[in-house]
């Protein structure tokens, strides 16, 4: 019997008057990963952002591991077991990697299950061992995607949203955090990935989402997605530069 | 001028500037948490000098007054961003600032209101003759002033640099929205800034007292001297704050020596003019500070 983890049901939200997201819904299960393509600006680092407490919503609900967690603070959630790694990444760009990693395990009192998680995210991402005293804006584009990953995995999350983890970086560093990214599934980790680059996502995602224009327009198993006309033609097709 | 009257304008420049020092590690502490500039900062160093007065004529050992005054003013402090403040966080920053203009006003109307319009002295922390360091005559009082504040920004920085607090606390300061998916509770860190700003003039206040007395109306001043300094200094770090005040005091006081005591006032408006013109980061401010 799968576990739900992470379920979103009718969820509208915006910023001030104007709505983005309105009626998304979806689930997440333990173990796996969920994805959600569409164009630029159809919505989906908003529904991110509004899952994770950033941005209240007007409608609907948000339910963790069984728990209505709808409208919380995102400092709350984090507490909860729900990461986000932002659009962006939004890292401590001045501090070094240690102290970015140091406060995405700012919720946790055990220092030696801390510890634990350190030698954990540094053994996915070796490269943060090396780089551990320097700042994280001078590492390269994929190292700081790494960071950022590290540092909300640094909290021990049972579900994680990413935002666009690929944006930006070369194919052997997307090889590199996707394979992570597969790993972390499969131990349990509930992923809820939203990306442009749909082959990508539907590769390793088990189910996924279309999302335009703010609404959810189709849904199904990932290998599905990944044979529908129109998302070939639309998104697959995107991707191979002809938009 | 001879070497040993250049040494006693530096001294009083030294005295001046670390006074200037803790009001401009208020500004420094709350804008790093917020981004906005607390107009109403000078007006706890009146309250920290007033409010100790007040605790001694009702019977307070000095000490006691003293830390009471700081304490009740870092309260002020809180109340002013939970009450004041925070219900219209969302207003922009400048709805704020002008907030924290109209909360001076107040401060200054109700000190004058309960505390009488006269000057008031505070007795000497250890009182005794004036000691002499290489030639220059240095009042105990000023070692009271120079020992806190190097008491006060060594606790900072270390708290800063080395604790979970302090990383928390600059973690606010690059992006609220970060830190809070850290589980940073942003909210109060405002608030600590606040309350800790407040702390820090209060001090200034209570501290310089006992040599220059101190009023209702000794707020506004101190507010623009504390602001310069913090300026100069860029608003980025507690080193950076206290530097920018040691500076502005010994600018200040050479001024007075080379120029006219006359200028005295005018050079900490010339320094805060000539620094948002020529270096608008302030001598230690990264251009560009990341602010999300
Ligand atoms: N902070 C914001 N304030 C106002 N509008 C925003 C903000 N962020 C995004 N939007 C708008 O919301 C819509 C959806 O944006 P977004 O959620 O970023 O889409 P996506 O991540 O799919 O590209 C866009 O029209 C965008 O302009
Ligand atoms: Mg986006």
């Amino acid at each position: 019997m799968p576990e739900v983890l992470l379920r979103v049901e009718g969820l509208d939200a915006g910023y001030g008057r104007v709505p983005v997201i309105r009626g998304a819904s979806l689930e997440v299960m333990r173990g796996e990963i969920v994805t959600i393509i569409g164009a630029n600006g159809a919505g989906k680092s908003t529904l991110l952002k509004t899952i994770a407490g950033l941005v209240r919503p007007t409608a609907g609900n948000v339910t963790l591991e069984d728990r209505d967690v709808t409208g919380l603070a995102p400092e709350r959630l984090v507490r909860r077991g729900l990461a986000l790694v932002p659009e962006a990444r939004m890292l401590f760009g001045p501090m070094s990697v240690a102290e970015n990693l140091a406060l995405g395990a700012h919720t946790r009192r055990s220092t030696a299950e801390v510890a634990d998680s350190l030698k954990r995210v540094n053994s996915l991402f070796p490269v943060l061992a090396e780089r551990s005293s320097q700042p994280a804006s001078t590492l390269s584009g994929g190292e700081q995607q790494m960071l950022a990953i590290a540092r909300a995995l640094m909290s021990n999350p049972r579900v994680l949203l990413l935002d666009e983890p690929s944006l930006g970086l070369a194919p052997k560093v997307i090889a590199d955090i996707f394979g992570v990214l597969d790993d972390l599934r499969s131990e349990g980790l509930g992923i809820l990935l939203v990306e442009q680059d749909a082959n990508l996502a539907l590769k390793h995602a088990q189910r996924g989402h279309v999302m335009r224009s703010g609404h959810m327009v189709l849904s199904g198993a990932a290998s599905e997605l990944a044979d529908n006309d129109d998302v070939r033609l639309i998104y697959l097709g995107a991707w191979h530069g002809k938009e | 001028m001879s070497s040993s009257e250049l040494l006693q304008f530096v001294v009083s420049g030294l005295q001046n500037g670390a006074v200037y020092a803790l009001v401009a590690l208020g500004f420094t502490l709350v804008y790093a948490s917020t981004g906005i500039i607390n107009f109403a900062q000078g007006e706890f160093f009146m309250l920290g000098g007033v409010l100790a007065v007040a605790g001694v004529r009702f019977g307070l050992p000095l000490p006691l007054a003293v830390v009471a005054s700081v304490l009740v003013s870092a309260g002020i402090g809180v109340a002013l961003e939970r009450f004041a403040l925070r219900p219209r966080r969302d207003s922009g920053g400048l709805v704020l600032i002008i907030i924290t203009i109209g909360a001076s006003m107040v401060l200054k109307s109700l000190a004058r209101h309960i505390f009488g319009p006269n000057e008031m002295a505070l007795p000497a922390f250890t009182p005794g003759p004036p000691v002499i360091i290489g030639g220059a005559a240095i009042d105990p009082q000023v070692l009271w002033i120079w020992g806190l504040t190097f008491v006060v920004v060594v606790a900072l920085t270390l708290v800063y640099a080395k604790t979970k607090l302090g990383r928390a606390m600059r973690a606010c300061s690059l992006s609220h929205d970060a830190a809070r998916l850290m589980g940073v509770d942003t909210a109060g860190v405002v608030m600590l800034s606040f309350g800790l700003a407040a702390a820090l003039g209060a001090l200034g206040g209570a501290v310089v007292a006992p040599l220059t007395q101190t009023a209702f109306d000794v707020g506004a001043r101190a507010g623009i001297k504390g602001f310069a300094a913090a300026i100069l200094g860029g608003l980025g770090s507690p080193v950076a704050a206290v530097v920018g005040g040691l500076l502005l005091g010994v600018l200040e006081s050479l001024s007075v020596g080379f120029l006219s005591s006359t200028y005295k006032d005018v050079i900490s408006l010339v320094v805060l003019l000539a620094v948002l013109f020529l270096r608008p980061q302030g001598l230690f401010g990264r251009a560009g500070k990341e602010k999300v």
